[in-house]
């Protein structure tokens, strides 16, 4: 299907975001990669009147390095991330789960301030944000305020983003030297969208962060589960799948039913223990 | 509907043009410009079969709209093929049987041409997973990871991508 008529401006600063977001209301959308944002206009899901292209705008491009962050903004693509070095030495985590995301082609122009704002709950980007304990630094005319990731997702497609905010950078701690993490999804086909995925991160012992996606409406933290596995180490495993039924509460999808789910997310989190715990 | 004026480079030709703002670059490259060698599947970023290149990374000509090409340079298959850029991965094509019917060959070659420019150590299973966003109904995929493979090997061999 093709795309509903809809008018386009390129922004070429944050002031005129801001102005025509002021003006449109719901009736406008931000263009970010357009690698979720087209499909639905093709699908005529969505019937925005206005697109604002933020592509020229440089306040939102660039990835930072602070003395304990990494400061990545919101147009980065899927593939510069994939290809950063300081991801790849700071942000492990994200730079583990690039390659599922999407196929090259969509990498390309995908970004990664899209994804969270898009807040697809079978994303890894959202997950690896939960998983990290990423900030996301949003910003109005007038302000800028932080939120942080677990706090960031409200549901299926909703996030805390308020009418004429948008999202401007996201901020991840740099990993230390006794950083842990991994990273796995099952997806019937590579570059799908994940059936389920577990993004981990324990920034030091005695701090575990197992985030899954696919479950629910949004990235789900499995506390129980991370309490068994930092108490008693590998030998808590049975314990931690066991209270998986009570951590995620998943509904299933057009995927799997939720006991298959559930199945599944032991099935990651065996999978991830090697890597996350120092005796396993 | 809403118009704007471009400028765009494609398959090395400078253009000015009037789009509507809800058009596709590939319904722009096909319908506009008569460059059906691209083509047009699924149009909603599932198939692969529309990528096209621009300013040197494939892309898919269904999800970015013409508007959004303006002062970008445009490579369709049609401009790969005259350049000479990509004829050793057409001919291995050809050989290894790696299209049948062809819907999917021009995405799969623009897809292909990426990988060869910018991965020249890629393995199969590297060849795999980029081409993993190009659907083919015909071959099975085996031949043209063959091909792709071959191509690989015959330009590391060359010195080319050392
Ligand atoms: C075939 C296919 C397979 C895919 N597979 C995967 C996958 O496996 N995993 C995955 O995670 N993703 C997948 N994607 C989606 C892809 O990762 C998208 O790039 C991403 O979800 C959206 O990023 P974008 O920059 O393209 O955003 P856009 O499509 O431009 O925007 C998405 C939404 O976010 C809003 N938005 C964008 N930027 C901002 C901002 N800075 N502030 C506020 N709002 C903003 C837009 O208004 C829109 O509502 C897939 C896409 C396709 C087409
Ligand atoms: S037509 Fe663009 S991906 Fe299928
Ligand atoms: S050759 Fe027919 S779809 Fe690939």
């Amino acid at each position: 299907m093709k795309a509903p008529p809809f008018g386009y401006v390129k922004a070429r600063e944050l002031g005129q975001v801001f102005d025509l977001l002021e003006q449109h209301g719901d009736e406008a959308k931000i263009l970010a990669g357009g690698q979720s944002l087209i499909p639905s206009l093709n699908l005529r899901l969505s019937r925005p009147t206005l697109l604002i292209d933020i592509n020229a705008i440089a306040d939102l491009q660039g990835i930072r390095e602070t003395a304990d962050t990494v400061v990545v903004g919101a147009l980065t693509t899927h593939v510069a991330l994939e290809k950063s070095p300081i991801i790849s030495r700071h942000v492990q985590l994200l730079a583990a789960a690039m390659p599922h995301i999407a196929h090259p082609a969509i990498r390309n122009r995908g970004t990664i301030g899209g994804s969270l704002a898009f807040a697809d709950p079978a994303a890894e980007l959202p997950a690896c944000a939960t998983a990290l304990d990423a900030t996301f630094i949003l910003r109005n005319r007038d302000q800028e305020r932080r939120v942080k990731a677990s706090e960031f997702f409200h549901g299926l497609f909703e996030t805390d983003l308020k009418p004429g905010e948008i999202l401007a950078a996201i901020e991840f701690p740099k990993a230390t030297t006794s950083h842990r993490f991994a990273f796995s999804e099952l997806a019937r086909r590579h570059g799908d969208y994940a059936m389920i995925g577990l993004a981990a991160a324990s920034p030091q012992l005695g701090m575990l962060r197992l985030a899954y996606f696919g479950v629910a409406d949004r990235p789900v933290s499995a506390e129980r589960a991370a309490t068994h596995l930092i108490r008693d180490g590998a030998a808590g495993v049975e314990a931690a799948c066991a209270s998986l039924a009570d951590d995620l509460e998943s509904s299933g999808d057009l995927n799997a039913g939720p006991q298959t789910k559930l199945h599944l997310a032991a099935v990651l989190l065996r999978r991830a223990l090697p890597a996350l715990l120092p005796s396993a | 509907m809403e118009q704007h004026e471009i400028s765009v480079i494609v398959n090395g030709q400078k253009l000015r043009r009037r789009v509507s703002a809800r058009q596709h670059l590939i319904d722009f490259l096909r319908n506009e410009l008569s460059l059906t060698g691209s083509h047009l599947g699924c149009e909603h970023g599932v198939c692969g079969a529309c990528t096209i290149q621009v300013n040197g990374t494939a892309v898919r000509g269904c999800l970015m709209l013409a508007v959004q090409a303006d002062g970008a340079k445009v490579e369709t298959i049609e401009g790969l093929s005259d350049s000479g850029a990509i004829a050793d991965l057409q001919e291995a094509f050809h050989q290894y049987n790696a299209l049948q019917c062809g819907f999917c060959t021009p995405g799969m070659l623009a897809t292909a041409a990426e990988l060869v420019e910018l991965h020249p150590h890629a393995d199969r299973e590297e060849i795999r997973a980029h081409i993993s966003g190009n659907y083919c109904r015909c071959t099975g995929y085996h031949a043209i990871v063959d091909a792709i493979a071959f191509v690989l090997e015959t330009r590391r061999n060359k010195g080319g991508a050392a």
